[in-house]
């Protein structure tokens, strides 16, 4: 099964990635951007989806300071 | 003393760390897919980009054949000292408390530090004289230590803060101006910036051999 899961960095720790970006934006001229929060996306192929959770707690995501959120996705696209 | 300094894919203070353990004592490179820690009495996770930082700094070191060996040799209370990226393979493993997260700076940055010596009673900073302040290196991107409140709490009642800086050198934005920790037992110890690299006159400060001769009256203590 084709599988998501999205890492983000916890709510009220400080992500300097998304700080930079927002700071970014005015000078393309886009404003009225703010709270930028930059994550991961993970996108994997996987026989047992019940294993997800483990993976993401114990690799994908550092629980201690990152969320992740599980996605299941219905089969892999055709190439 | 026998020192192990682990070499990881992307390590690159290794040999600074093996010049500076060679200075009291033996001291000798560990593959990272060897899981033979060749009776060492000490290790070094040293500093560099381990496995290239994918994913986060030290979290692919953390599954190595050499770090299960060194965890186990840390649960039996052999000394491990993490620097640098050492140290956030040490968190990411589980072996001290918290997480180095990016520089609330947002750079990559290199300066000399002055770190105040929190503990001096321990087997890492013993040869540190009381109420010094230590002038070492530090160079890195995701310094930044993180513990939730009630951890740092624990950490400082504790004694589990060994280094901090001094506050307005605190380029990273650390919680609590911590530079570096222990673990409980006080046999694990990981610091971000490099006493490996301040060994020399030649160089600048030899503040960061204090480090290593505290580890060495450490050893040595433990064979009496």
């Amino acid at each position: 099964m084709r599988a998501r899961v999205l890492v983000r960095p916890k709510q009220g720790i400080l992500d300097p990635q998304g700080v930079a970006v927002e700071r970014a934006l005015p000078a393309l001229g886009f404003e009225g951007v703010s709270d930028v929060r930059i994550g991961r996306l993970v996108e994997l192929e996987i026989d047992d989806p019940a294993q997800l959770e483990a993976i993401s707690s114990s690799l994908l995501a550092n629980p201690l300071v990152e969320d992740f959120e599980i996605e299941l996705l219905e089969d892999a696209p055709s190439a | 003393m026998k020192t192990g300094i682990l070499r990881f894919p992307g390590s690159c203070d290794e040999v600074d760390a093996q010049l500076a353990a060679q200075l009291v004592g033996e001291a000798v490179l560990l593959w990272h897919g060897d899981r033979d820690l060749q009776d060492v009495d000490a290790v070094i996770v040293p500093g560099g980009f381990s496995y290239g930082d994918y994913l986060r700094a030290g979290a692919i070191a953390r599954f190595s054949p050499v770090m299960e060996s060194v965890i186990e040799f840390a649960r039996d209370g052999g000394l491990v000292l993490g620097i640098c990226n050492g140290f956030q393979v040490l968190c990411e493993a589980g072996l001290l408390p918290g997480a180095l997260l990016p520089n609330a700076n947002r750079r990559f940055t290199f300066r000399q530090v002055e770190l105040e010596v929190v503990e001096a009673d321990t087997a890492f900073t013993s040869a540190c004289p009381a109420g010094e302040l230590l002038s070492i290196p530090a160079k890195h991107g995701s310094g930044r230590y993180y513990a939730d409140e009630a951890t740092l709490d624990q950490l400082e009642e504790s004694g589990q803060v060994v280094v901090r800086y001094r506050p307005d050198q605190n380029f990273n934005g650390s919680l609590r101006e911590i530079a570096g920790v222990r673990n409980t037992d006080g046999n694990v110890f990981g610091l971000m910036p490099h006493p490996e690299h301040a060994v020399d006159a030649l160089t600048g400060s030899t503040d960061g051999l204090r480090i290593f001769e505290s580890m060495r009256a450490a050893v040595e203590g433990a064979h009496v």
